[in-house]
């Protein structure tokens, strides 16, 4: 187990090296990018002067690779450069609308989990059922609209037609609870469909075991069955595909947020990416590969954790 | 051995294969989840190819501004779906709108499998350290939050049609890969595969023509959920504003430009969001009636 731990953490770390190249070559070489990496920052209307004070300023005119590494040290340290669009340092920024981008998670999560776990397995339970049935079109339906999609119907309805909800959530006056219902509301939909689906199948897979028939068989009541027997087993891929929905999940609050003005983490990246802010670009980039990546390790250790077959052989 | 009788087996000819598609079209009766979604996609595909006949107005022609669903035109016509902020009829773009969507898609998804394919059928067949090597590569492109991957790409190559499908190919790629080496793991111990290699067959040619057509199965539910996946990619990338440069009308852009009067004027958001839905529906509805069936045999 411990082995296994220390290698998913070495794998962890080499592709956090991996990716801090590709981000690097992509964004601050001319391999891809072609133009002046000073005019991208600087903007157009800058003399040639001073273009090459800049680039001589931030040694720019040094070897790519010595770059590199200078730019990985300042990461891994902690700085993080300065922001180009908010005129200060990254680290100003980033970790409020990270935290901002923390609570709409934490709120998707808790209404998603309980809410596609129990429809998953009463659409398991009975595979084939009417409910089954139900519970599969209608995910298939709510994955099918994206997120932008759900946001304008959403606030056609809730903003325009009903005028219950706020229809921006940039809150200017302080922390305010309706002006999170819509997105949550929108990520909700399009994430649960899938959670819900994969639970089922993997709850309708421990139904046709032989363990369970036996436990029907030998006359336990139904309810026993389910909660002791079935569960058990059914709940730990639903587990590592709740994990993997976090890698989701940051692709669904760019959008949310830059519908809403809700000032989180994916705003603020695709901000950086529409202004040319290449410093805070990199810095979002990395902390979202760094999440993903994360949340996959996490459930990966936690899988073989769980699974007793994994854990004893 | 030189002598040995050949058994002719005769090829299967293009009519024959053609027919049997038809035929396994027609399977699809059995599914009503998976006659909607044809349904659905049939529907796009006929708005598309007739775009120029039954567009009421020219696309990109700013008539008359802010006008409601229903408003007739002082020359002539009626805005069924209204107009956008600069007056261009939303119908008319949604209808041609449609061609643009189903011109990028399919050919993205295409791209995107081609690459898949190859890299998958490479792994899995010639395993060691090709496979490792690709195997670790789709690992670190699939551990990006997609979005992100085609934000930073987008802000790296720039938006325009060609590099919205290179950015698509380069994130799904990798998706598809996973799959065609799991299916040729599996195809590849088979004795009709020791059978050419016996033969003397080359390389590409067993994982091309032995083994690629026996994972196809799987593959077509596969492609159709993809497609799903691309269509809502090109519309988020629109509605963002990295997707496919204006004017011509893209669902996703329709979205973008007048999502700031989306409280005062839903028409205009609305419609076009409707219409990806449905497009992404069908794909995804055939794909759950293909699997259905496919299970059942």
């Amino acid at each position: 187990m411990l082995i296994f731990i220390l290698k998913r953490l070495g794998f962890m770390a080499l592709t956090m090296v991996i990716v801090s190249m590709v981000l690097f070559i992509l964004l601050e070489t001319n391999l891809f990018y072609k133009g002046d990496v000073a005019t991208r920052v600087l903007g157009p209307y800058v003399s040639a002067e001073q273009r090459e004070m800049w680039r001589e300023q931030h040694g720019y005119n040094e070897p790519t690779y010595k770059r590199y590494f200078l730019w990985l040290g300042h990461f891994v340290t902690g700085d993080l450069g300065s922001s180009l669009r908010f005129k200060g340092p990254v680290n100003d920024i980033l970790w409020g609308r990270l935290w901002n981008t923390a609570i709409l998670g934490f709120w998707v999560f808790a209404i998603m989990i309980p809410v596609s776990l129990i429809l998953g397995i009463l659409a398991g339970m009975r595979e084939g059922s009417k409910l089954d049935r139900t519970i599969s079109v209608t995910s298939i339906i709510t994955t099918s609209v994206p997120e932008f999609a759900s946001c304008v119907i959403f606030a056609a309805i809730f903003v325009f037609g009903l005028k219950l909800l706020p229809g921006t959530s940039g809150m200017a006056d302080g922390f305010d609870f309706k002006q999170l219902i819509l997105p949550v509301l929108v990520l909700f939909t399009y994430d649960f469909g899938y959670v819900a689906r994969m639970t089922r199948a993997s709850m309708a897979e421990v139904m046709t075991t032989q363990y369970i028939r036996t436990a029907v068989l030998k006359g336990l009541p139904y309810k026993r069955v389910i909660m002791r027997h079935a569960l058990r087993n059914a709940l730990i891929a639903p587990f590592t595909v709740i994990m993997l929905q976090i890698n989701w999940l940051l692709s669904g609050v760019i959008v949310v947020e830059f519908f809403f003005a809700y000032k989180g983490f994916g705003a603020l990246l695709l901000e950086a990416s529409l202004n040319q802010d290449i410093a805070l670009l990199e810095a979002c980039a990395m902390v979202a590969v760094f999440v993903a990546v994360g949340t996959q390790m996490i459930a990966d250790i936690g899988y073989t954790y769980l699974n007793p077959r994994i854990r004893f052989s | 051995m030189a002598n040995a009788t050949t058994i002719s087996v005769p090829a299967p000819t293009f009519g024959a294969a053609l027919m049997r598609a038809i035929k396994s079209f027609g399977l699809l009766r059995e599914s009503w989840v998976g006659m909607i979604g044809a349904g659905l996609v049939f529907f796009w595909v006929i708005v598309a190819l007739l775009a120029p006949l039954i567009a009421p107005f020219e696309p990109n022609a700013h008539l008359q501004p802010f006008a409601r669903p229903g408003t007739a035109f002082a020359q002539g016509g009626t805005f069924w779906l209204g107009t956008d902020n600069t007056g261009r009829d939303i119908l008319s773009r949604l209808i041609w709108g449609s061609r643009t969507v189903l011109f990028y898609a399919p050919l993205a998804a295409l791209t995107a499998y081609t690459v898949g394919i190859l890299m998958g059928v490479a792994a899995g067949y010639m395993r060691g350290w090709v496979d490792d090597v690709l195997s670790r590569v789709a690992d670190i492109i699939l551990s990006f939050p997609v979005l992100v991957l085609y934000i930073i790409i987008i802000a790296t190559v720039g938006a325009s049609g060609l590099n919205i499908i290179i950015a698509i190919t380069f994130a799904s790629a990798p998706g598809v890969m996973r799959i065609v080496r799991g299916l040729v793991l599996d195809l590849r111990n088979r004795d009709y595969v020791a059978a050419a290699q016996t033969r003397g067959e080359p390389a590409w040619r067993i994982m091309l023509v032995e083994i690629l057509p026996n994972a196809r199965g799987p593959l077509i539910v596969d492609a159709c959920l993809r497609l799903g996946y691309v269509i809502i990619t090109i519309g988020v990338l629109g509605f963002l504003g990295l997707g496919l440069p204006p004017p011509d009308p893209d669902w996703g852009g329709m979205v973008n430009e007048t999502r700031q009067m989306a409280i005062a004027f839903p028409h205009m958001t609305l419609f076009p969001c409707i219409a990806i839905s449905s497009l992404i529906l069908g794909f995804n509805l055939l794909a759950d009636g293909l699997r259905e069936i496919s299970l059942r045999d």
